[in-house]
């Protein structure tokens, strides 16, 4: 009898408790229902260009002009991957592909690599002049890159970098330094100055606890730089139009294919599918690495 | 193994700020020492030049019998334990305490050893393979104390390693680094703010104020006979009783009076500190312990010099005894000092705008007082403390030269 009289009260109000949350809950959603309508509307609009485009790939060159990507879902068993295999067999699309590989990989791994060693030494070293050439480095972010065509472009041409795979590297890097400098250092500063210390006790060299600490307690803010990177550079048509003639990318290829009457659009569509899933699997890959609280547990 | 020994270091900021100045302390080979102080008083700051964490601005610091000035962190051969443990959060409990010994090229199965033994005497086994965030404060300390002890160091430097655990695992972590240190003899310099862990830790504590180094003693020592004003004032919890008195004859011996109180002082009390006799007439300040201080229906009679009359304004039972804060008719100690040591309490100064004193009273827990009642203290005189008011310094002998050694 004494254990049930003093069970009751104690477990009546728990029910109740949740009940009440269910329904502050439900108002909750309720009360961002129309945030949520307006951001489905947003992506939505985002992504039917891309949708038709994807749709549009798939339909039979001969009827791609004359009609809708729409009609699609009217006669599914239209839908057709010959156009991805023309793409393939064109030898120039297919080299324009690998151009753009080379150089978006290649600059974002040269950019990751400079730029997160300037930021270790920005955040964690101390040498003479360090936060005026800081301050210089934050200042370059506001150049805009299309003041420098002309100049690197008499540059390269003296120097022979013009139309080689190499000179439109260097010149993304040149240009993607301050922004990744500024974000990595400013990621760098913020891992405890306990942990350095304690690795610099330990015995670990200068290179160790780059490679054995900040880098990989930097990737969220490297993973993040890499991405960002990657997609301005793959996406890049007007670096590659100026700095390149027989070397084109996918970008400088498709344009070329755009006619002032009528253009080669079976051609264009899978390429321009191709050059959108890339990053968006590039994307994906990586953003995993996104997590926050890479840092957690290691100091208090 | 080695000793570590400051020679007149001393250490200025860029804005002039002195850190630390002229401090002078030998650890000897295997001793146990402990750096306390009130925060900002420079101890973290000493404690970071030993592990050359900071520049040395003037002065040297040897470890053994290399002056280690210009010599790099990773080859001074210490290792050293953060008040934020600092482990390596993307690497597991066995990787983070294996750091070191890999940096060192330690053959593999010699680097094993270590990280079991370690795990074994810190009970870490069943946690070796996981990441410090699974981990919780206490067993996440034991692996920044793992990861210091497989170097087999020179010598250990501790910064407030246990200021991040609640109260229970502090003690029992307290317990654990001392016998840990007992065991392995590493000579350790350890850096608290907590003047109780100084007292049970330390083989000798060396007090600093303002940069300055205080006092240097063993924890009794310190407790007994300290140097001046500010180290009576800091060790001891609850703090010690300061009053401010004049010094008079009476009769053949010397009492002292404060406000409506007098106290005479035992021969014994005069025999050992002769430099009283300079300041009859002269005004002085009087230490009481709390546990000096007892009330007079428990303690039995006394002569009227042994007692002080009071109004208890709190009392706190603590089961094994009574502490009671009652106000005395007379004038409390303000000095730089005691401001000071008030301010690291966190507290100001009880009673400073009201006539009377707060003293605190360590009662046994038959005392009957209660809040409000008017109390007869009894006071072990033969236990008192002397300062000069103007320098601060303890009185003892004829030089007066800052008491024992």
């Amino acid at each position: 009898m004494a254990t049930v009289s003093a069970d009751a009260p104690a477990a009546s109000p728990a029910p109740r408790a949740r009940t009440e949350t269910r329904a502050a809950w439900l108002v909750r959603q309720f009360a961002r229902l129309p945030l949520q309508l307006l951001m489905i509307v947003v992506a939505l609009l985002w992504l039917v260009p891309t949708f038709g485009l994807l749709l549009t790939s798939l339909m039979p060159s001969d009827r791609i002009s004359e009609m809708g990507w729409w009609k699609l879902f009217a006669e599914p068993s239209m839908a057709t991957l010959e156009n991805y295999r023309a793409m393939f067999d064109d030898s120039d699309l297919v080299d324009a592909l690998l151009t753009t590989a080379i150089i978006a990989v290649g600059n974002t791994a040269l950019l990751v690599l400079v730029a997160s060693l300037a930021g270790y030494a920005f955040a964690w070293l101390s040498f003479p002049g360090r936060d005026a050439l800081f301050v210089v480095v934050i200042g370059l972010l506001v150049v805009p890159l299309q003041i420098a065509l002309i100049p690197i472009f008499s540059l390269y041409n003296s120097t022979g970098l013009f139309d080689t795979e190499l000179g439109l590297i260097l010149f993304h890097v040149a240009f993607g330094l301050p922004f990744g400098i500024f974000l990595l250092r400013n990621f760098f500063a913020g891992i405890p100055k306990d942990i350095l210390e304690s690795a610099r006790i330990d015995g670990a060299s200068e290179a160790r606890i780059f490679f054995r600490l900040i880098l990989p307690l930097g990737l969220p803010a490297i993973a993040s730089l890499a991405i960002f990177q990657f997609l301005w550079t793959w996406n890049d048509l007007l670096v590659a139009l100026t700095f390149g003639r027989d070397v084109q990318p996918l970008t400088v290829a498709i344009f070329s294919q755009l006619r002032q009457f009528g253009s080669n659009i079976e051609l264009i569509a899978p390429a321009s599918f191709l050059s959108l899933a890339v990053p968006l699997a590039v994307f994906l890959a990586f953003q995993r690495y996104f997590v926050q609280g890479l840092l957690a547990g290691s100091v208090k | 193994m080695a000793e570590v020994e400051f020679d007149r270091v001393s250490k200025v900021y860029e804005d002039g700020t002195r850190a630390v100045n002229d401090f002078r302390v030998e650890i000897a080979d295997g001793e146990f020492l402990v750096l306390v102080g009130p925060s900002g008083c420079g101890k973290t700051t000493a404690l970071r030049m030993v592990a050359g964490l900071e520049e040395i601005t003037e002065g040297v610091v040897r470890i053994g019998d290399r002056i280690v000035n210009h010599v790099p962190s990773r080859d001074r051969d210490i290792a050293m334990v953060f008040q934020s443990y600092a482990l390596y959060p993307h690497l597991s409990v066995r990787e983070n305490i294996a750091f070191g010994l890999k940096v060192k090229r330690l053959p593999k199965d010699e680097i094993a050893r270590r990280v079991e033994r370690a795990a074994r005497i810190l009970d870490l086994e069943p946690f070796l393979d996981r990441k410090p965030r699974a981990l919780s404060g206490g067993q996440r300390q034991r692996v920044a104390m793992g990861r210091a002890i497989v170097r087999e160091p020179a010598c250990f430097l501790m910064d407030e390693p246990l200021s991040n655990l609640d109260a229970k695992l502090r003690v029992q972590m307290r317990a654990e680094i001392a016998r840990l240190q007992q065991e392995l003899g590493v000579t350790t310099l350890y850096v608290t703010h907590d003047q109780v862990e100084a007292m049970t830790m330390g083989d000798r504590v060396a007090v600093m104020r303002k940069g300055e180094l205080q006092q240097v003693a063993a924890p009794q020592e310190l407790y007994d006979h300290p140097v001046n004003l500010f180290v009576a004032g800091f060790i001891g919890s609850p703090a010690m009783n300061l009053l401010e008195g004049r010094l008079e004859r009476a009769g053949d011996g010397l009492a002292v009076r404060a406000g409506g109180q007098t106290l005479s002082l035992p021969a014994e009390l005069t025999a050992a500190r002769p430099a009283l006799a300079r300041y009859v007439d002269r005004t002085v300040i009087v230490g009481i312990r709390p546990e000096d201080l007892e009330d007079a229906a428990v303690a039995g009679d006394a002569p009227e010099g042994r007692r002080l009359g009071g109004v208890a304004q709190l009392r706190e039972a603590l089961g094994s005894e009574l502490m009671v804060y009652l106000t005395v008719d007379a004038p409390a100690a303000v000095t730089a000092e005691t401001d000071e040591l008030a301010e690291d309490r966190g507290v100001q100064q009880l009673g400073a705008d009201e006539p009377g004193t707060t003293v605190v009273g360590r009662f046994s827990p038959r005392s009957r007082v209660r809040e409000g009642d008017r109390v007869e203290v009894v006071v072990d005189t033969s236990a008192l403390h002397f300062f000069d008011p103007d320098t601060g310094l303890g009185i003892y002998d004829a030089t007066n030269g800052g008491g024992p050694t």
